[in-house]
């Protein structure tokens, strides 16, 4: 099942039934409307052998002109899973129940939210509405479940600092695989939690990772085994392009500065102490 | 041993059981200082004190040996609470040990933060790949506010913990129970940031909590009423995952609680081992319940869920 047209060769399942193998795939994270970074990983993508392109959800949210990214995901044939935000869209729910105590925070999502909500097209809003929740696959002898936030939620954040080993080995205990595949938080990570088990968190194309560099993050992943070799690829793009049209749309300025200086200057508060440290603000 | 101080507990708790199954447990907290504690708060819903004796001290051994237990288990999170954790001599090795099992939050209140011990748990810190929070109880924006419930000299000292912290770079979350209307917590947040500027901290970490009217509190303002209860009908259609004794258990010296609120609570004691008190669905039918009903999983550092970010 993928996103709006399937790959060559039928994609990963998502419901039971024999799960198609791979040998390296390109995992992307949250687009956030990043229009620029998902084509310039794409192309980036298509020199790197890889069989087939993955993404992990979140198309919208944050950037501009949300149904820009929806041909780009199609054309490549990349398969897509449903992340918090298109599950937000596609439903029609008032807002993204951020819940930040941080007024400012608040307003921000909410305009960005609406923002999103109001110009991603009937049709789009449509295809958010099939994305599965999961994907399985096998990776090399490795069973793979591709997830949003983590196999047991949507909207579960596994940031490095907060997520013990013996928590990944219940969820993949729970869940019946040997290596998770994330996003959600923006920032990406990866672990060995157990022999031949690991966790990935592939990243965000949507926007830097909170390092003060301006490029984006996408993972390409490889079977070795029973191990895997995850590459962590910085794509830089025009994101001094992408800040003229966040402002030309009127997006939150703080925003805009995200894009162009790479510090993440909202909502916050989500992040622990140790990733929160890390970063400018 | 229960625990003689709690505020009184309305109603027949032994009717039909209203409860919340453990859907897993993320979250294990210890009353790693029992009750004791250097403060006298006014609205502290265990009424914790120097003399309040009710609860223990933890043991680094009885700690250890509860973070063993949850390795099978999966526990995501680590929480320590009393009562002051700093009271307990054994803390620092304490967290030592909680920091190489997973995340770690300390509640504290801030006011015993010499720095070589600021400087130690920073320590502690930089050696874990997990995350050491500190979360420390402050509850005025102002000396003569804060010390109305915590105690003369309680702002001052808790000011210079927060200092002290700050200068190790810490991120603490500063905790306050809302002791006003709802209307005025945008006000009272700005502040917060802006005293806590004042001592170096230019970018706080903030929680509010609504208050918690058992124990102290009960007598600084007002018990719970008859109706605030969890009913079965409240439960349907509800996400129970909002709920911390859905996620959560307590270790103490003295057996497993569904939650640190209900620390004594006779009907709230699961188990004497981490193993059994899984088992056990936790009883919804303490006033406090409706807290927690009303407000969702107060006590841990994100919501239920974890908040939906991008």
């Amino acid at each position: 099942m993928s996103f709006p047209v399937g790959p060559p060769g039928g994609g990963a399942t998502a419901g039971p039934g024999r799960p198609v193998q791979y040998e390296r795939i390109a995992v992307f994270g949250g687009i956030y409307s990043n229009h620029r970074a998902l084509r310039a990983a794409v192309e980036d993508a298509a020199d790197r052998n890889v069989d087939a392109l993955f993404c992990l959800g979140d198309l919208g949210a944050f950037g501009p002109s949300p149904d820009r990214v929806f041909p780009i995901l199609r054309e490549a044939g990349v398969q897509v899973i449903r992340g918090n935000y298109d599950d937000s869209i596609a439903r029609g729910l008032d807002d993204c129940q951020c819940g930040y105590t941080d007024p400012r925070d608040n307003e921000y999502a909410r305009l960005s939210y609406r923002y999103t909500f109001a110009s991603t097209s009937l049709e789009n809003r449509r295809r958010l509405q099939r994305l599965p929740e999961e994907l399985r696959f096998r990776l090399g002898s490795l069973d793979v479940l591709a997830c949003h936030g983590s196999p047991r939620r949507m909207n579960e954040f596994l940031w490095e600092s907060t997520t013990p080993d013996h928590f990944l080995s219940k969820l993949a205990r729970d869940h019946s695989c040997d290596v998770i595949l994330g996003t959600h938080t923006g920032l990406h990570w990866a672990r060995e939690f157990e022999s031949s088990r690991w966790y990935v968190n592939v990243g965000a194309l949507g926007r830097p990772a909170n390092d003060g560099r301006t490029s984006v993050t996408y993972a390409v992943i490889e079977a070795d085994g029973t191990s895997l070799d995850v590459e962590f690829v910085p794509v830089t793009y025009d994101h001094e392009e992408l800040a003229r049209e966040m402002r030309e749309e009127q997006l939150p300025e703080e925003f805009v500065q995200t894009i162009l200086t790479g510090w993440w200057t909202t909502c916050l508060e989500i992040l622990p102490s140790k990733e929160r440290a890390r970063g400018r603000f | 041993m229960m625990l003689p101080v709690l505020g009184e507990v309305k109603g027949n708790e032994t009717e039909a059981a209203v409860t919340a199954p453990l859907s897993a447990l993320d979250e294990l907290w210890f009353q790693v200082s029992g009750t004791v504690c250097n403060l006298r708060c006014t609205h502290c819903f265990i009424s914790c004190s120097p003399e309040n004796h009710s609860f223990w001290f933890m043991e680094r051994e009885q700690v250890r040996d509860a973070l063993e237990a949850s390795v099978p288990i999966g526990v995501k999170e680590y929480y320590f609470t009393g009562g002051e954790p700093f009271m307990n001599r054994e803390i620092e090795g304490i967290l030592e040990d909680a920091l190489q099992y997973g995340p770690t939050t300390v509640l504290t209140n801030a006011t015993i933060m010499p720095e070589r011990r600021a400087h130690r748990l920073a320590k502690l810190r930089d050696a874990s790949r997990h995350s050491l929070e500190l979360r420390v109880s402050l509850d005025g924006i102002t000396r003569e506010m804060n010390d109305a419930i915590r105690g003369e000299g309680a702002f001052d000292r808790c000011m210079a913990g927060v200092e002290t912290l700050v200068a190790q770079d810490f991120l603490p979350i500063i905790t306050c129970m809302r002791s006003w209307p709802e209307e005025e917590t945008d006000r009272m947040l700005a502040g917060f940031r802006k005293l806590l500027l004042s001592v170096g901290y230019d970018r706080p970490r903030l929680k509010i909590l609504p208050p918690l009217l058992i124990g102290e509190e009960a007598k600084r303002t007002r018990g719970y009423a008859d109706t605030e209860r969890i009913t079965h009908e409240m439960l349907e259609g509800y996400d129970l995952d909002q709920l911390l004794c859905s996620r959560a258990r307590l270790v103490t010296a003295d057996g497993i609680y569904a939650c640190p609120i209900l620390l004594g609570v006779p009907s709230a004691r699961m188990a004497g081992s981490l193993h059994e008190a899984v088992r056990a669905p936790a009883p919804l039918t303490h006033s406090a319940c409706f807290t927690c009903y009303m407000s969702g999983a107060i006590c841990s550092n994100m919501p239920a869920g974890g908040g939906e970010g991008h």
